[in-house]
């Protein structure tokens, strides 16, 4: 198991290094211009100049290169730092900049980590909550009423998208009721129990609208997984040997159902991370999405080429985690 | 009823005649406001974005300013310097602004005429990419004459001195804070751009890239009395939909910025009660660039240039008046804009010592005028019902950029050209293309691969004669100078660059103005463009908020300051 975990962690370096050249690359060529929303009013020689001052005046590869070593180098080096205090070298570095605030990309991913974190990451876990009792019931009660509705619902989450759900709550919620707030105060601190309330308003509708499609999702794989094992040979000799049906649902066949979501769950949690672009814009919750969102619209290249690069690596680590969860529930699945 | 209308009465007294003794700084509260795009950087001159502009007008400020009524204005100066008081000098070659005694920055230090004289060296250093550069053209050298006195040395004589230091584009920055922020060191400098001293109302309390920004009211803000509000949040994201819903139906917000969105919608959520929608209008005329060349495929890299000949009808006058004829503007404002739209004529919209009247004919739809007009030129119907002369079939190729009230319109016009018999192929390219300069797309309004193509251009400030170089010859894009250039038009005409050169050398507003108005007429009878819309910036406000002056000129935020909360 250990060998096979080091080994995919070796195998993913190149994968990863390939990745992050391809991104690049595709950045490049995509038809685009970090001046290209300036008003009208700056001249195509400052145009220009701004551009060279970007670094944009560089060939591709060099380009490729000197980015390869702000992150993978000078950003790793930084990190270190600031944890351990150390100073490494003159702690003079180039840093990978947003080219529309200047500012390091790190610092700003780092700067909306929390909300993306508290938002989206809370509604994936109220998705799965929701999700697996209604996946349970659903696949042992096939077919009655409570299986129908189960469907009709996860159907909905499906196949109704969140610029819709998420713009409805706000019509009906905000401006029609005026419970939740429409626009998500970022710079809110909790300290107290009524600024604790404010904060679960603010949350509500995101949270809502993201665990609506991430429950529909995953209840969709607990009732499938439900109904395979239901209906396995070791369910019978359950019951035969007088176990009550309570144990019988939710130990055996529950434990045993669970492996295949728990794989899926795992291989979810990149995008939790990744954010949701269109709900965070839609409740102006300003985390992971819309930073990746604001950078493409603003051609701002190096953040763009950061953020889905760090997706990637996240992806591509979570794959290695789902294999190996699934080695680890699964005693007849071994790695050699 | 009485008792109450007298308090009114009071009240209202109060306010007109001592509200500078009565008010005291801070005492309104919190003010929210929103911009969909979210603030990226508190500098001007290293972000030249609208938002990031707006936002940094409430910390940092310039010499002087144009009012919502398009006038210049001393800010941090004693007085506009003229030729007549003598601040510009005889020769056209200098200016000499006299800055305010007692000027703090938001530390409490002196703002010196040392500050001015870096803010220009920090804008014009080749390394720093500065974005505002065109607001410092022909600055020869700025020097502090002493403390309050600064020069401004041009390297020829310059009628329009009012370039550096003047509008939110050209802010005075604190030199003990940016000295080593100077060239390539400019973009490093993230506390310095994201929390600039000021003299301004406000100061940053804390700044989140992209995402929102907090001001805290300057305590060493010249006058004591203000500004109204003690805090500020400038919260950004979303879109203008949402913006709009924000303040004027559910209330979280009391101003929202560049709400474009369908004036159907927006009159809707305005009758919810809780805020008013009000626009500013300026020089921002959306219009139609004819090309002039030939942008036939065949012509491969003579495509769209002047090497490639004349355009086969365009070039006809009749067919450029029957085109414009047959528009109906009253429409396209009503569908496209609502109360952000007026009809216009012509490209230079105002101020009104700007605006000419000669060009009138096309606020008026005339679809049997246009018909006839083509007619008498000669061009003739066909069985599809496009018109022909000589084998050229009148069938244009429209293109601008993807938005949904330009598609509104491009359809309309369609439309009405199909009418007049004019057949009309439709195009939308995204806005980052057609803006975006890529030299390798063919798909940029610079390289101009279509026939007619819609867009809006505006000129800043109130002096015209940077955007009227616009359309002469030197000025049209072709490949030699990698298509850069703003003559989409390809306009030609020695006398309107003649006209050009006069007006470069020719000082006094109301002159000035009768040159831009010539300038104009010729653009517009010789067919260069076909005016549509003279667009507003529609902003949102609560209705509590007051003191707002919506500002074309400059700033929407620019009398900030001032604003305060109905009690």
């Amino acid at each position: 198991m250990f060998n096979y975990t080091l080994r995919r962690l070796i195998f993913t370096v190149p994968v990863l290094l390939f990745i992050s050249f391809i991104i690049f690359l595709l950045l490049d060529l995509a038809p685009n211009d970090p001046t290209g929303n300036l008003p009208m009013t700056i001249p195509p020689e400052v145009r220009e100049k701004i551009r060279v001052s970007l670094g944009l005046g560089e060939p591709i590869h060099i380009r490729y290169l000197l980015w390869c070593k702000q992150f993978f180098i000078n950003e790793p080096l930084n990190i270190l730092e600031q944890v351990t205090g150390w100073t490494i070298g003159d702690g003079e570095r180039l840093r990978v900049r947003s080219w529309s605030t200047r500012s390091p990309v790190v610092d700003l991913i780092v700067e909306r980590l929390p909300q993306t974190l508290w938002v989206v990451g809370l509604s994936y876990v109220v998705g799965i909550l929701i999700a697996v009792p209604i996946g349970v019931l659903s696949a042992y009660r096939q077919y009655s009423w409570f299986d129908q509705i189960g469907t009709f619902i996860s159907m909905i989450g499906f196949s109704v998208p969140t610029f819709f759900t998420g713009v409805l709550m706000i019509v009906v919620f905000s401006v029609g009721l005026g419970w939740f707030p429409s626009i998500y105060d970022t710079t809110h601190e909790v300290t107290n129990w009524e600024s604790f309330i404010y904060q679960l308003r603010q949350m509500a509708m995101p949270v809502f609208v993201l665990a609506l499609y991430t429950a529909a999702q995953i209840s969709r794989f607990m009732r499938a997984s439900m109904l395979d094992n239901l209906n396995q040979d070791y369910v019978r000799t359950a019951r035969a040997k007088g176990l009550t049906e309570k144990t019988v649902v939710l130990v055996h066949v529950l434990r045993n159902s669970l492996i295949p979501v728990v794989t899926v769950i795992a291989l979810g949690v990149p995008q939790v991370f990744g954010g949701a672009i269109i709900t965070e814009q839609v409740f102006k919750v300003n985390g992971l999405g819309q930073l990746l969102i604001t950078g493409i619209q603003g051609a701002d290249i190096p953040l763009v080429q950061t953020l889905t690069f760090i997706f990637a690596v996240l992806i591509v680590l979570f794959n290695l985690v789902a294999d190996i969860l699934y080695g680890l529930l699964d005693p007849r699945v071994r790695y050699e | 009823m009485k008792l109450t209308s007298g308090l009114l009465g009071a009240a209202a007294l109060a306010a007109s005649t001592g509200t500078a003794a009565l008010a005291e700084r801070g005492s309104d509260g919190h003010l929210n406001i929103l911009y969909w795009q979210a603030v990226s950087i508190m500098n001007p001159f290293l972000s030249g974005g609208t938002k990031d502009v707006h936002a940094a007008s409430m910390v940092i400020e310039p010499l002087a300013r144009y009012d919502d009524g398009g006038q210049l204005i001393p800010w941090l100066v004693t007085e506009i310097p003229t030729v007549e008081n003598g601040g510009i000098s005889a020769d056209l070659m200098s200016i000499t602004w006299k800055i305010t005694p007692g000027l703090k920055w938001s530390d409490e230090s002196d703002f010196t005429a040392d500050d001015v004289a870096f803010t220009a060296g920090y804008c014009m250093n080749p390394d720093g990419g500065c974005q505002q550069l065109t607001k410092f053209s022909d600055v020869d050298s700025v020097e502090a004459l002493d403390p309050l006195t600064v020069k401004v040395n041009f390297s020829k004589p310059k009628p329009f001195p009012y370039g550096p230091f003047v509008g939110m584009e050209s802010p005075v920055i604190q030199k003990a804070q940016f000295e080593n922020c100077v060239g390539a060191n400019a973009p490093n400098c993230t506390a310095e751009n994201f929390a600039p001293h000021g003299t301004g109302p406000f100061r940053v309390a804390d700044f989140k890239a992209n995402d929102v920004v907090s001001f805290e009211a300057n305590p060493h803000y010249r006058d004591a009395a203000k500004p109204g509000f003690a805090t500020v949040t400038f919260k950004g994201g979303g879109d203008a939909a949402a913006a709009a819903r924000a303040v004027l139906e559910t209330g979280e917000f009391d101003y929202a910025w560049n709400l474009q969105i369908d004036p159907v919608i927006l009159a809707q959520m305005e009758a919810a009660g809780r805020g008013k929608v009000a626009a500013a209008f300026s020089n921002s005329v959306e219009r139609l660039m004819v090309n002039l060349t030939n942008p036939s495929p065949d012509l491969a890299d003579a495509r769209s240039t002047l090497e490639g000949g004349p355009h086969p009808f365009l070039t006809d006058p009749a067919v450029r008046r029957a085109l414009s004829v047959a528009i109906d503007r009253g429409t396209l404002a009503e569908v496209g804009y609502g109360f952000a739209g007026q009809p216009t004529c012509n490209v230079v919209t105002a101020p009104d010592y700007n605006m000419s009247t000669a060009n009138d004919e096309c606020l008026v739809q005339d679809v049997a005028k246009a018909n006839q007009i083509l007619d008498e030129a000669g061009w003739s119907r066909g069985a599809d019902g496009v018109r022909s002369k000589d084998g050229v079939r009148l069938s244009i190729l429209f293109q601008t950029s993807t938005n949904a009230v330009r598609q509104d319109t491009q359809a309309l016009i369609k439309a009405w050209w199909e009418e007049i018999g004019v057949e009309t192929e439709l195009k939308n390219v995204d806005a980052a293309v057609f803006f975006g300069g890529d030299q390798s797309s063919p798909d940029t309004y610079q390289k101009f691969y279509a026939d007619i193509e819609m867009y809006t251009n505006l000129f800043p400030g109130t002096d015209a004669e940077t955007y009227m170089t616009n359309w002469t010859c030197g000025e049209i894009p072709n490949p030699s100078n990698n298509w850069l250039g703003f003559n989409m038009p390809r306009y030609c005409n020695p006398n309107y660059d003649a006209l050009v050169t006069k007006l470069a050398s020719t000082s006094g507003t109301e002159t000035r103005g009768e040159i831009v108005k010539q300038l104009n007429d010729m653009l517009m009878q010789e067919g260069a463009m076909i005016p549509l819309i003279n667009r507003g910036t529609t902003i949102g406000h609560a209705n509590s908020l007051e003191g707002i002056r919506l500002n074309a000129w400059d700033s929407h935020l620019w009398n900030i300051a001032d604003w305060t909360r109905a009690k």
